[in-house]
C-alpha cells in the first residue's frame, strides 16, 4: 500500500518559547528545530504499515529549505522519498496548508494519508480534518491504534470519555496521537542512506493552489504570568492557608 | 444579519455542560455583530437535550433528529451542520473545544468556505472587524488573529468562557428538515467508555492530579483516591501516567489532553512540564506537592510543599477531613 505522511518542522517541543521584544514573532535565536512529535508518530505508523503490507511511504513537508533537514529525518526513519512544498510558515494558515496537501494527495494517489493530529507550534489541530473534507474522504482523528485489512482500516481514537473505534474504507485520512506508537530513532546507516533518497521540490503554484489565507495573525503577546507563590513547610500550614487565605476548602 | 450557531454536544442523552461555554461566547459575539444566536442539537432521540438547550436565551434551538445520526461521524455530521448554518442564516458556527468539536469543526469550516479559529480564549473589539485571541506554542504565546472570510468557525476554550446561566423563559425548539446521508465509507465499530463516578475533569471545581512520581496504579490510586474523595474532586493525570497505562487517556491534562481551570488544582508528584502546564496553569489556586524543590511546577504554584507524596497526601486527607468536619 502507498501511504502519504506529513513531516512538519517545528520549534523544539521542550524549548521555552519567548517573544521578540517588539512582539513581532518568537525569538528564534538559539532555538532548535525538530520534527513535529505527532508527525513522528504518523511516520512510525506509516513505515511499520509498509513493512507489514509492502508498498511505500512518501513524506511531505511544507516549509522553507531548512525544513528539508527534517524531511531527511523522515527519510532516515524509512520513508522512501520526500516532497517539499516550498513556502514559509508565515505564508500559511491551516486552510492553505490543507489545500496544498490535498493537491499533493491527488498527485500521489495514496491509499492512506497519515498526519500528526496537531503541530506543537500552531496547536490548531485542523489540517487533517480539512484535508479530509476537501478530498471528500473519511477521517479518523487522534488515533491510538491502526489496523489495515483488505481495503479497510480499523482505527481506535482517543476521545473524551474513552476510546472509540471506526472502520474506514480506503483511501482515508488518519491523524496520529502520541500513544499510537514509539517512533524509531534512525540509525547512522539509515541517516546516510537518506541523503541519497529523492526529494522533489514544488511550489504552491506548481500544484495550482492559490496562496491565499482565510485567517491571519495580527499580533503576538506573552500570556499573563502567575505571581510567585509561597512555600509551605507542613501539611497543617497548607490546609490553614487553603482554608483561610485562598478560601477554597 | 449575521447570526451565530452553537453546535451542542450531547453525551449519554444529556446536553454536555461544556456546551454552555460556547453559548456564552455566542452571546458575546452576537452582541458585537448585532445579530442573534441559536443552538443546533444533532443526534438520534435528542428531544431531551434540545429541551435542556432551550433555557439559555437562544433565538431558537434547531434539532436534526435522525437514525443516521445515532453515532457521531465527522463527515456525516459536518454536512448536516453546514447545511443547518445555511438554512438558519448563520455565518458563524461555534462549539466548545472537546475531541468532538476538534474533530468536527474543521470539516464544517471547509464546507462553509470559512476560516476557522481553534481554541478561542477571547474576542477583541466591539464591532467588526473582530479579532480573536488564541494560544500557540503550548500556551507560551497568545496570538491575535483575524478571519478574512465572511463566514467563520470557532472552537472555544471552555476554561475561558463561563458557563451560560439560564436566561428565563424557553427558546422555541424547532425541527430542521435536513436529509441525512450517512457516509458509507465509515462504520462505527464501538466505544470503550471510561467508567468513573467522579466529576468530569472539564466541569470539576476541584482537581487532584498525579504524575509519574506515584510510580504505579496502586500508588496513583492509593494516594489520589482518598484525596479526591475528601474534596469531591475529579482526578487528572500527566501524559507519563497515561502512557504507562496507569490512568485512562480521558484523564490527561495538557497541551494534547484536556485544558482545565478549576478553583483548586492539586498537582501531586508531577514535574510541571511545559506541555502539562499548558493544560492547567489558568487554574485559580494551584497547589504543588513534589519532593524535588527545583520542580518547575513550583514556579506556577500558589502553595508549594516539598515533600514525599506517599507521606504528605495521607496527612493532607486527615487535615482536610478535620477542617471539613469542623
Ligand atoms: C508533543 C508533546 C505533547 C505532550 N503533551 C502532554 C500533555 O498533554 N500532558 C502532559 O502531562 N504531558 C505532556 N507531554 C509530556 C511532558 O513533556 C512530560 O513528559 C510529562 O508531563 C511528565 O509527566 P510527570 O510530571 O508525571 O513525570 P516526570 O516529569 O517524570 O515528573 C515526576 C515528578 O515526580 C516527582 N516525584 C517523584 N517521586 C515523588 C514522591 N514520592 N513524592 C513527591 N514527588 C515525587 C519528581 O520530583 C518529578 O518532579 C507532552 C510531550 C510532548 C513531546
Amino acid at each position: 500500500m502507498k501511504i502519504l505522511v506529513t513531516a512538519k518542522r517545528v520549534t523544539d517541543p521542550d524549548a521555552k518559547i519567548r517573544l521578540k521584544p517588539d512582539g513581532s514573532g518568537i525569538e528564534t535565536a538559539g532555538l532548535e528545530y525538530k520534527l513535529n512529535p505527532f508527525c513522528e508518530n504518523a511516520l512510525e505508523a506509516a513505515i511499520s504499515l509498509v513493512e507489514a503490507h509492502g508498498g511505500e511511504a512518501v513524506a511531505v513537508t511544507l516549509g522553507d529549505d531548512a525544513a528539508v533537514q527534517n524531511l531527511r529525518t523522515a527519510l532516515a526513519m524509512g520513508a522512501a522519498r520526500g516532497i517539499q512544498v516550498k513556502v514559509t510558515d508565515a505564508e500559511l494558515d491551516s486552510d492553505l496548508t490543507a489545500r496544498i496537501l490535498a493537491r499533493v494527495f491527488e498527485a500521489e494517489k495514496p491509499d492512506l494519508f497519515l498526519l500528526g493530529k496537531q503541530a506543537v507550534d500552531g496547536d490548531s489541530n485542523q489540517v487533517g480534518q480539512l484535508v479530509a473534507e476537501v478530498l471528500g474522504l473519511p477521517q479518523a482523528c487522534f488515533a491510538s491504534k491502526i489496523q489495515v485489512t483488505d481495503g479497510k482500516v480499523l482505527v481506535t481514537r482517543e476521545v473524551d470519555g474513552g476510546l472509540e473505534t471506526l472502520e474506514l474504507t480506503l483511501p482515508a485520512v488518519i491523524t496520529a496521537d502520541l500513544r499510537l506508537n514509539q517512533p524509531r530513532l534512525p540509525k547512522l546507516p539509515d541517516i546516510l542512506k537518506a541523503k541519497r533518497k529523492e526529494v522533489k521540490t514544488l511550489t504552491p503554484a506548481d500544484l495550482g493552489v492559490e496562496a491565499t489565507r482565510k485567517v491571519e495573525t495580527v499580533s503576538y503577546e506573552a500570556p499573563p504570568q502567575r505571581a510567585g507563590g509561597v512555600r509551605v513547610k507542613t501539611v497543617q500550614e497548607l490546609v490553614e492557608k487553603l482554608k483561610n487565605e485562598a478560601k477554597v476548602l | 444579519m449575521a447570526d451565530v450557531l452553537v453546535v451542542a454536544e450531547v453525551a449519554q442523552g444529556r446536553l454536555r455542560k461544556t456546551t454552555l461555554s460556547a453559548i456564552t461566547f455566542a452571546r458575546q459575539l452576537a452582541s458585537r455583530i448585532g445579530g442573534g444566536f441559536s443552538v443546533l442539537v444533532l443526534g438520534k432521540g435528542v428531544s431531551g437535550p434540545a429541551q435542556e438547550a432551550a433555557a439559555f436565551g437562544a433565538k431558537a434551538v434547531h434539532v436534526v433528529d435522525a437514525p443516521a445520526l445515532e453515532h457521531y461521524i465527522a463527515s456525516t455530521w459536518a454536512a448536516v451542520v453546514a447545511e443547518a448554518a445555511t438554512r438558519v442564516g448563520a455565518d458563524f458556527v461555534a462549539a466548545t473545544s472537546s475531541t468532538f468539536a476538534r474533530d468536527l469543526l474543521p470539516r464544517v469550516a471547509a464546507r462553509m468556505n470559512a476560516g476557522m479559529v481553534s481554541e478561542v480564549t477571547a474576542i477583541v473589539g466591539d464591532a467588526p472587524p473582530l479579532r480573536f485571541k488564541r494560544p500557540m506554542w503550548a500556551g507560551n504565546v497568545i496570538a491575535t488573529v483575524e478571519v478574512k472570510t465572511p463566514k467563520a468557525v470557532f472552537s472555544v476554550r471552555g476554561a475561558e468562557f463561563d458557563a451560560a446561566a439560564a436566561a428565563g423563559g424557553a427558546s422555541p425548539v424547532q425541527a430542521l428538515a435536513i436529509p441525512v446521508t450517512a457516509d458509507p465509507k465509515v462504520r462505527y465499530a464501538g466505544f470503550a467508555a471510561t467508567i468513573s463516578e467522579r466529576p468530569d475533569l472539564t466541569e470539576a471545581s476541584v482537581i487532584v492530579s498525579g504524575g509519574r512520581g506515584l510510580r504505579d496504579k496502586q500508588g496513583f490510586e492509593g494516594v489520589l483516591n482518598p484525596l479526591a474523595d475528601a474534596l469531591h474532586a475529579a482526578i487528572g493525570a500527566t501524559r507519563a501516567v497515561v502512557d504507562a497505562g496507569i490512568a485512562p487517556n480521558d484523564l490527561q491534562i495538557g497541551q494534547t489532553g484536556k485544558v482545565v481551570a478549576p478553583n483548586l488544582y492539586i498537582g501531586v508528584a508531577l514535574s510541571g512540564a511545559i506541555q502539562h502546564l499548558a493544560g492547567m496553569k489558568n487554574s485559580k489556586v494551584i497547589v504543588a506537592i513534589n519532593k524535588d524543590p527545583e520542580a518547575p511546577i513550583f514556579s506556577v504554584a500558589d502553595y508549594g510543599l516539598v515533600a514525599d507524596a506517599f507521606k504528605a497526601v495521607p496527612e493532607l486527607v486527615e487535615e482536610i477531613r478535620k477542617v471539613r468536619g469542623a
